[in-house]
Formats: C-alpha cells, structure tokens, sequence
C-alpha cells in the first residue's frame, strides 16, 4: 500500500495549479464569493474570538465541519512536495498515536458524510474501507494497528487534509503540542515548537499577554468538549499565494516582500486567512486544532466593495506592533495606498458577509 | 455552554453486581453509535426523579472502544440527596435518560512506562475503563483494589481472570491493607500512580507517595464530591435580578437551574471549574466544599462554586 495519489483528472471543480514558481494559484468568482474575509468590522485587535464550530451558512466554509474546496487536490500535491523535502514538518511523539487515530476517524467520518460523492468510509468491525475518489486512494485497513497503513496516522489523514494541524495532549493543567504538521503555515515551525506547552508556544506573540487573552483562551480550551468543537479566524498577509511561508524556508520566501510595487501589488498581496477550529478527541482525550488557510489576492478581495473599504481601513490602522509581528510592516504603506483607491469613505455594514 | 452536546439515550439492561451496587448499560435511542471515549472519564446523566432534575456524573467503566453502549455502575447513597437512591429504585430497561458528552478529569498520562492503580470500592469504576483502553495498545499496568468484604468487591473476578497477575485485591473484613510503602518503592522509573476511592484513602496514597519522593506530575487522583446536604439559605442572582433560595437536598447550582438560570456546568463534582462563579457581596460564610479553588481563594471569598459549596449568614449576592 502507498500514498501515491493518482488524481482523477482534476475535475471541472478541482483546480490544477501551483504554490510555487508559477504560482498559478486563483480564486475562482464562486470562490471569491464564499472566501472567509475575517473582519467583521473596521477595526482589529486580538481576542479570544471562539464561537461554536456548528454548520454555518449553505455555500459558505462554514457549511460542513471540514470545507473542501477547489484547491483541495492541489493544496494536498503542494503538501506532498514539502514532505518529501523536509519530512520533519510532520511528527508525532510516540504517546500521540491514539490521538492520530482519533483525528483520522475524525476526519474520514466528517468527510464521508458531508461529501459522499468524494469520500467514502465502510466499516466491517476493525475493518476500515476508504476511498478518497479526488485522490484516487483505495485502502483497506485496521483501525488501531498502525503496521495496516503505509504511514502513522497522524500523517496518513494529514496528507489527504488541508489545513496545519496540531494535537495538544492535556496533562499538569496545560496542553502540550506533541503532534503537528505544518506546510501551509504563517511562519511557524511544527519542528521548533514539538514539545512546548500553551503558554510557551504563545510566547513570542505580542500585546496579547497583556490583554490576558492566553491564560483566557488556555481555561476555556481545557474545558473543550467532546462534540461541542470551536472556531475563531486568524490572519496576517503573504506575498504570492505561497502556502509553504515557514521559517525553514524564509531565506526563499522573506526577500519576495521586497518585490511589490503599485502596479503588481494587487495580483501578488494576499490576505492569508486561518480557519481555526478545535476539537476534543474522544480516545486520547487530546485536542485538534485545525489551522486551514485560505487566500485571497487583494485585486480578488476588492471585487466586493464592502471588504476592499474595510481592507483598507484595517490595514491603514492596524496597531503597529500587530503589523511588525505578521510581517508587513515594511509593505503597510504601500498596501494602504493601494487599497485607498477602493475606499470611498462610505460606512460598512456590520459582521463579514460580502453581500450585507 | 451549559453542559455543551448531550446523547439520547435508552437503558438496555440493569444487573445488581451486588447488594449495594447496581450496573446500568446505556444504549443511544436510535441505535447509532456511541462516541469512543478515553479510560477515566464520566458522563452527567440527567434524570426526571418525579418531577426533581438531577443531573449527576459517574464514571463510564466500559470499554471505551464499545461504541454499541456505555456502562456505569452506582452505588447505593441511602443517605444521600436520592439520586442513586433514584437509580436503584426506579430505573428499569426501557426508560429514556440524556447523557452529557463523555468528559475526562481522571485521564491516563500515555507517556507513562506504567500505569500503577489504587482503586477502593466503588473507586474501581474509571479503571475498569481505563484497563480495557490499556488492553488495546498493550499497555503495562498494575491494580491493587480494596473492598470493605469479598462479596463487596466487585468486578474483582472479571478483573483477576482477564489479567492474570496484574490484580492484587484486598479485603477490610479480612484486616487485608496494601502494603504501600513497599509498593512505591519497587516501581520501575516512569511510573505514574493513579488512585481513585474514599477521600481518606486519596489522601493516604498521595502523601505517602509525595513523602517518598514521587513527582507530583506522576501522581494522578479522582474525587467526585457528591454536593452534600445543609441549610436552606437565600441567594441573590446579580445578573438575573432573582432572588432564590436553596434547599436542604439541593445544591446552588440546582436551585439556579429550577429558577430558569442557565448557569455553566461540567462535572457538577467541584472538581472542573466551569461553573466557578463571581461573589458580590458575602455577609456571612461561605461553605467552600470543591476542590478546584486555591485554599487561598477559599479564604478570600471572591468566588464560590455553586455546583457543590453552600452558604450560612444573612446575604449573599453572585454574579449569575
């Protein structure tokens, strides 16, 4: 058994494009349509924004628990060349594997049942059988008995996932991130941070400690239930639609934000949103957390009105230190001048719908 | 959030295991699936006892990979606030009851090398789950179970047979104690201890084992708290704007509860924190009988935890 996928073609709805050299990564109209724009109004400063993770608007990427979208195929080929790269941007410690059965099962039952005409999950006792139809993967095997896969579990799901993951064992009142894999990420490290707990891994955030926002949102977590998942959004800026901004690679990536000018910025300035969502897992009593990025160049995001005003506002106003920590301070006047050009000073509306 | 996701569920079978304890097996009402859960947690179950809400946890002593049903066993409080007296009375096969989502505050730490057990009667309950979740992966593990006589002792033959050499049990009325001190002593590096029974006995085990030395990380224990009786006493909700009173068999939380207050709610045991709660104004004393504030909090008085502390004195004001 191997994990070589064989994708079906990509279909009229799977795109077939690129995160890297060409970067021929775009949103398609419907896309753009649906794209999580995260500010809800024209300001924006950290909080612990959770809300319950519960289907959500038809069409939106609320609508099931895990939104696969068009660039689901070649999101999973953009993660499959990271791995062979660097293998360590995925890893499990040895006491995480239950957890890593729990995500898979997670998983595969979500997608089976929100998406049945791409995934299919038949169970025969231990007996698992799995069909991934966009992949092309056919597998049957033992739930439980790792040596049935032709990797840990962990790492089976998570290349057929979009989305960074991390599992947070709980024990000594904290969570310990002791499993993770990060291709897609804001500029972390899953192998620099395996091993550190909440309030380690937090550290190097700014302001927030002071608002007291960490040792909130580590008491609610603790008390994450099983069946009650949570979501809040996230967001910083990337130039070209590069999913693999890790600090592993900056050396590649960091001198593109050097690149912009008026003139190509709106093609190559992405907002990068993160869909997080958390999940206690039942078996290992460890919690998920799904980090699924999403990208929107500027020129697409400003198609709707209501958001390039308040892209701008944000962007204009955004508290320095927040601006400097995601990594767009050098480029925030430029960006501000460009996106001036689709605010007209007329009041938004609130909350994020693109229509409202 | 109070209480979060809750599981419809049907009572499939009822079986005295012995004179004070009964086993109830739960079955969801549309034959679906239960979720898997992890070995040491607890379901809150909410039963109608003729018209009095009770919504009491217990620990889930099946096999957690059974997702066909979920097992608890309860033992018989004749002087308690009546819901196992509820339980072992009037529950029979048939009957609907809701749970809440399994929840886990006595977990397995699975890094460690070994899991040492110490369980007292009805204390058993978590292992029995957490043992058959060891079973699956292999898992080395040692129980030493006492019981007040050998018919009080339940489970113990079912244990013993399944895990040869692995269950040592202990008899009161044969004058049988483990011998702890040799016990902790002869466990091999990474080793964590787990005890689950009376408070005397937590806190015996516990103390032993930090005076020998053991990290306290390695040391794990549960103690559900029943709320206890006591006084009525009046309540006023500063949020509400509801002035209530709270009854001899009926906890702070409860009596929110029938008041239409739809306050936050775990474990309902003073062991998980969600329901801790602000104080306005304290003129008089707080009865403080959880286990989750600092003693220093209890001196302060700024919080209380109404799913299991009281109060005596003329006003009390909260913020709910």
């Amino acid at each position: 058994m191997s994990l070589d996928f064989k994708p079906g073609a990509f279909s009229d709805f799977f795109r077939d494009e690129t995160f890297r050299e060409s970067f021929t990564y775009r949103n398609s109209p419907d896309a753009i349509r649906r794209f999580p724009f995260p500010f809800d109004r024209d300001e924006y400063m950290y909080s612990v924004n959770m809300e319950p993770h519960v289907p959500g608007r038809k069409g939106s990427v609320f609508e099931k628990t895990f939104d696969v979208d068009e660039h689901y195929v070649s999101e999973m080929i953009d993660r499959a060349k990271v791995l062979a790269d660097d293998p360590l941007r995925c890893q499990s410690l040895p006491h995480m594997t239950l957890a890593g059965w729990d995500t898979l099962e997670l998983i595969m039952e979500a997608k089976a049942r929100d998406y049945p005409q791409w995934f299919s999950l038949t169970k025969e006792g231990d007996r698992w059988h799995w069909i991934n139809r966009p992949l092309g993967i056919d597998h049957t095997f033992t739930f439980l008995d790792e040596s049935t896969l032709p990797y840990g579990p962990f790492e089976y799901i998570m290349r057929q996932t979009q989305g960074d993951w991390t599992l947070q064992d709980e024990r000594d009142g904290t969570l310990w991130l002791d499993a993770g894999v990060a291709t897609s990420q804001a500029d972390w490290s899953a192998d620099f941070d395996i091993g550190m707990n909440f309030h380690e891994w937090h550290a190097p955030v700014p302001l927030a400690h002071d608002l007291g926002v960490f040792d909130r949102a580590l008491k609610f977590l603790l008390k994450l239930q099983h069946g009650s998942p949570v979501r809040r959004f996230n967001w910083t800026m990337t130039v070209n639609p590069l999913l693999d901004t890790s600090p592993e690679n900056y050396p590649k990536w960091g001198p593109t934000k050097t690149t912009l000018t008026q003139e190509n910025l709106g093609r190559k300035q992405h907002l990068r949103v993160e869909l997080q969502s958390l999940y206690r897992l039942p078996r290992s009593n460890a919690i998920a957390f799904d980090i699924r990025c999403y990208l929107g160049s500027f020129e697409q995001i400003v198609t709707v009105p209501k958001w390039g005003r308040r892209l701008h506002r944000i962007v204009r106003d955004l508290h320095p230190d927040l601006a400097t920590y995601k990594g767009f301070i050098r480029n925030r006047p430029a960006m501000a001048e460009w996106l001036s050009k689709y605010d007209d000073g007329a009041p938004t509306s609130p909350g994020w719908w693109p229509e409202d | 959030m109070s209480g979060g996701a809750k599981l419809p569920v049907r009572v499939a079978e009822v079986v005295e295991v012995n004179e004070l304890i009964k086993r109830f097996r739960f079955v969801s009402r549309d034959g679906s699936d239960l979720p898997a859960f992890s070995g040491g947690a607890h379901v809150v179950v909410e039963m109608d006892d003729h018209g009095t809400r009770r919504l009491n946890p217990y620990s889930l002593m099946s096999d957690p990979e059974d997702r066909s049903a979920y097992e608890i066993s309860v033992r018989r409080d004749d002087q308690g606030r009546g819901g196992s007296l509820f339980l072992h009375r009037h529950v029979k096969p048939g009957m609907e009851f809701v749970l809440s989502h399994p929840m886990n505050l006595f977990p397995l730490d699975n890094r460690a090398r070994k899991h040492l057990m110490i369980a007292g009667g009805i204390g058993i309950t978590p292992f029995l789950a957490q043992i058959a979740q060891l079973s699956h992966f292999s898992g080395k593990f040692e129980l030493h179970y006492s019981a007040r006589s050998k018919p009080l002792g339940a489970y113990m033959d079912r244990l013993s047979s399944a895990h040869p050499g692995k269950v040592h049990c202990y008899f009161d009325n044969q004058s049988q104690q483990i011998n702890l001190k040799t016990l902790l002593a002869t466990q091999p590096i990474g080793t964590h201890l787990y005890v689950c029974g009376p408070k005397g006995m937590i806190n015996w085990v516990l103390s032993t084992a930090e005076s020998m030395g053991w990290p306290k990380l390695a040391l794990h224990h549960e103690e559900f708290l029943a709320p206890g009786t006591g006084k009525p006493f009046e309540v006023q909700l500063a949020v509400s704007g509801k002035t209530i009173t709270v009854g001899t068999a009926q906890s702070l939380l409860e009596a929110m509860e029938a008041a239409g207050v739809d306050a936050p709610y775990l474990c309902r045991g003073g062991a998980c924190g969600q329901c801790e709660t602000n104080v306005h104004k304290c003129d008089g004393t707080i009865l403080h009988r959880d286990h989750w504030l600092t003693p220093e909090e209890h001196a302060e008085g700024c919080k209380i935890m109404p799913c299991v502390s009281r109060f005596e004195g003329k006003t009390l004001v909260i913020e709910r």
